[in-house]
């Protein structure tokens, strides 16, 4: 045993050293310098402030704006750090709602959004995820048919035309990648973004 | 289910089939010392290495020796990490100041990464500094694997040398698995990764005003160099605590598919390389084919329960179906980028393998879709498996099938030309029982512990499962969770921790027994009454074993937790 101790203290060292240093560090150098915005977390910057991350989802909760999913992150809670309070769109703390399919507080929660949503849109059905929270919280995406569902609220909170609307939400899609991969998905911070190119809300 | 998932599903595994020979022949080049092209390059390297840690690279190792090397340095990197988590406080690299982890936490962390488990009690951006996770947990990705690797090949040398002693030299394997195979893919990866996004930076968290004016506080950090090596070392341990499903780890359908072929890249490929060692690559397709059998019956449950969506749903004015326009389905703890088809796939790569990273939250899937992981690590990861521990595992499994196809005929098995006799099918019994006697142990006590059910996130028997998931991951040496499990509490960290140490070195101690035992056997010829290992007959015979060995011991504990919970749901019971 005592001479199995020198190699694995010293090969663990020098791994140490390899993958722990040289190896992260090296990456961090070589990708600020070939690809700093993405490296950098993809941030988008308007007027001098940063707005957001193009890959992280961000809370909208406006009438005039399209809404992105459900998102169960939390926060501590101010008032007492042991405990934690619903703070949707956390990206310093992601996680998910972690609930079964078979619990009744899950079936609560979507069975209340379900009505808000249909009171808003009667004429169609409210496409799940609009109504299920995302794996990481940060969801930065829905798909046409959730984009679609918000068409009258978001017409009729800026005074325009739903086939304007609707336009834009066609040019938004990202296909599958390579026409194969993945889903179609729309990006609701750009898609916003877009929209109030449109029509400014302020 | 839409007939794009399942071209995604068969494009995966194509791909995976495909790079199986170029990267297994690779693979052989490296352990057999040989030298190649990066030799150049990295070969100074490699042997001031060896020259620093006393070294001799021409010596070989009995299984003894080999066996205490691999303790040795597990017990100091055990040792290192579990410093390094409680000073973090007082160490560089923090921006975020965030302090030092209680020994309970740190035990199970410095555990689970040095047994490839990548269990996680705690959220990574919330818990973890850049020291940490760079030359704490990165490292501990590699050197892991890299172990895994090195047990693989001494296995193999143990069925394809003759009247042998030695099973080779573990630092010399460790150390060529790490330079020449886990670092420069890794390179290579991380820099792929961060041009599609993934972040990559030693900055504080940016702070940014959204759209509506509110306070974003976005996580940053030195993500993309450990995605590269978590999924290429099947380790799983995510950054953020969302894992491949946080945006940064995996922003897009192109990074998740290729993480997907890296969760099983490296021990498809060491089914080829104990082929080509075996000096018969059938051998290595025909444990290939049995694992393939395993993971596409997975995949389909997985991937049709998923699309039924929820039935509790039904009768709300919500809709579920798949069509142009969304990917429908049980949408609970899923991205919209993956939709159900990449969803599924990942939940069943993930646990085949002993990867544990999780693109979407397994505690939400539907109880058949959910029951599809849990069997899968139940069955011991055997389907291409965790690098090395994959097909070290499928190996056992292939000397219970001879021994049972055996005592059918009535004659002593073969396996390679090597006879299998009483020592090495007790040693095979020992690794195989470890697992169930750790798991079911631990649940029955926990299932009675106030202490335990305390940390349950979901009531009835979804809580059960929560539970007995936990150990299956743990002594599965997975890593991924249920995770509406609150497992950072002293009860769980410590038991959790125990069975990840019994689900790891309860098998390699035994397993580098029969190695040394199959090495120093001499070659018997095939005769007429030998069973050819690589028929399809033996195929279907392990894949038998495999499925019945596992439902035998944990059919009872399946029934209390996800089937109860699938009839309840069906007569319409809510917990």
């Amino acid at each position: 045993m005592r001479d199995a101790l020198r190699p694995a203290f010293v090969l663990l060292g020098l791994f140490t050293l390899l993958t722990g240093l040289a190896y992260p560090l090296a990456i961090t150098g070589l990708a600020q310098a070939l690809f700093p915005y993405q490296a950098n977390g993809s941030l988008i910057t308007h007027e001098g402030t940063i707005i957001g991350s193009a890959l992280i989802g961000q809370n909208f909760a406006a009438p005039a704006y399209f809404h992105g999913r459900p998102s169960a992150t939390t926060d501590s809670d101010a008032a007492d750090a042991t405990k934690t309070v619903a703070s949707p769109y956390n990206a310093a703390a992601s996680g998910a709602s972690n609930l079964a399919p078979s619990a009744q507080a899950l079936v609560d929660r979507v069975r209340a959004d379900t009505a808000l949503l249909h009171a808003e849109n009667p004429e169609a059905a409210v496409p799940v995820e609009l109504v299920t929270t995302s794996a990481s919280g940060l969801d930065p995406h829905i798909s046409m048919a959730a984009a679609l569902f918000q068409v009258p609220r978001v017409a009729q909170a800026r005074g325009l035309d739903p086939q304007v609307l609707r336009d834009l939400i066609i040019v938004s899609t990202q296909p599958r990648l390579l026409g194969v991969l993945g889903e179609p998905v729309i990006n609701v911070l750009a898609l916003n973004r877009a929209l109030d190119g449109l029509s400014p809300v302020h | 289910m839409t007939l794009n998932g399942w071209i995604q599903i068969a494009l995966f595994f194509a791909l995976v089939t495909a790079l199986t020979r170029p990267l297994g022949g690779y693979l052989q080049r490296v352990l057999n010392g040989e030298k190649i092209f990066l030799s150049r390059l990295l070969g100074p390297l490699e042997r001031g290495f060896y020259r620093l840690a006393g070294v001799d690279d021409g010596a070989e190792q009995h299984w003894t020796r080999y066996a205490v090397s691999v303790l040795s340095f597990s017990l100091a990197g055990y040792l290192t990490l579990y410093g390094l988590q409680l000073l973090q406080g007082a160490l560089p690299l923090n921006p975020q100041y965030l302090p030092g982890l209680s020994a309970d936490l740190s035990f199970n962390t410095a555990i689970s990464f040095v047994t490839n488990t990548n269990w996680q009690s705690y959220g990574g951006e919330t818990t973890m500094s850049y020291l940490t996770q760079m030359l704490g947990l990165t490292v501990h990705n590699f050197l892991s694997a890299a172990t895994g690797i090195a047990l693989a090949i001494a296995l193999i040398r143990g069925f394809t040398r003759r009247n042998a002693q030695t099973l080779g030299n573990f630092w010399v394997d460790l150390t060529r698995a790490t330079l020449y195979v886990l670092l420069p893919l890794s390179v290579f990866l991380a820099l792929f990764f961060v041009w599609q996004g993934v972040p990559q930076n030693l900055n504080g968290y940016t702070e940014a005003t959204t759209l509506e004016g509110a306070k974003q506080v976005i996580a940053q950090g030195p993500v993309a160099s450990q995605v590269a090596i978590k999924m290429l070392g099947t380790n799983g341990g995510g950054f953020f605590n969302a894992n491949a499903a946080h945006p940064y780890e995996n922003p897009s359908a192109i990074t998740d598919f290729v993480q997907l072929i890296l969760i099983f890249l490296i021990s498809a490929a060491l089914t080829n390389t104990f082929g080509r060692m075996a000096k018969n690559e059938l051998q290595g397709w025909a444990l290939y084919s049995a694992m393939s059998v395993l993971f596409l019956a997975g995949v389909a449950v997985a991937y049709w329960a998923e699309s039924q969506g929820n039935p509790a749903f039904i009768g709300m004015e919500i809709d579920q179906q798949a069509s142009a326009m969304q990917a429908g389905g049980n949408m609970e703890g899923k991205e919209v980028r993956f939709g159900i088809a990449h969803s599924a796939l990942f939940a069943t790569a993930t646990t085949d393998a002993s990867c544990g990273a999780v693109n979407a939250m397994h505690d939400s899937f539907t109880a058949l879709g959910g029951a599809v992981p849990l069997v899968n690590i139940m069955l011991g990861e055997v389907v291409f498996g965790g690098v090395g521990s994959g097909l070290y595992g499928m190996l056992l499994f292939a000397l219970i099938s001879l021994f049972i196809a055996g005592l059918m005929v009535g004659r002593t098995p073969e396996y390679l030309g090597k006879k299998i006799e009483a020592r090495e099918i007790k040693m095979t019994m020992l690794a195989i029982l470890c697992m169930p006697l750790a798991l079911l142990g631990f649940l029955a006590v926990a299932s009675v512990s106030p202490l335990a059910l305390k940390s349950l996130a979901n009531n009835g028997p979804h809580g059960f499962t929560e539970m007995l998931y936990a150990y299956t991951s743990a002594v599965g040496n997975n890593g991924s969770a249920f995770a509406g499990l609150s497992a950072n509490t002293p009860f769980w960290n410590l038991t959790l921790g125990v069975a990840m140490l019994v689900g790891r070195f309860a098998v390699i101690v035994p397993m580098l027994a029969i190695a040394g035992s199959l090495a120093a056997k001499k070659y018997t010829p095939p005769s007429n009454g030998t069973f050819p290992t690589d028929s399809g007959l033996f195929v279907a015979l392990l894949v038998a074993i495999v499925v019945i060995v596992g439902g035998l011991t944990y059919f009872p504990a399946l029934a209390l937790g996800p089937v109860a919970e699938h009839l309840a749901q069906r007569a319409g019971n809510l917990f």
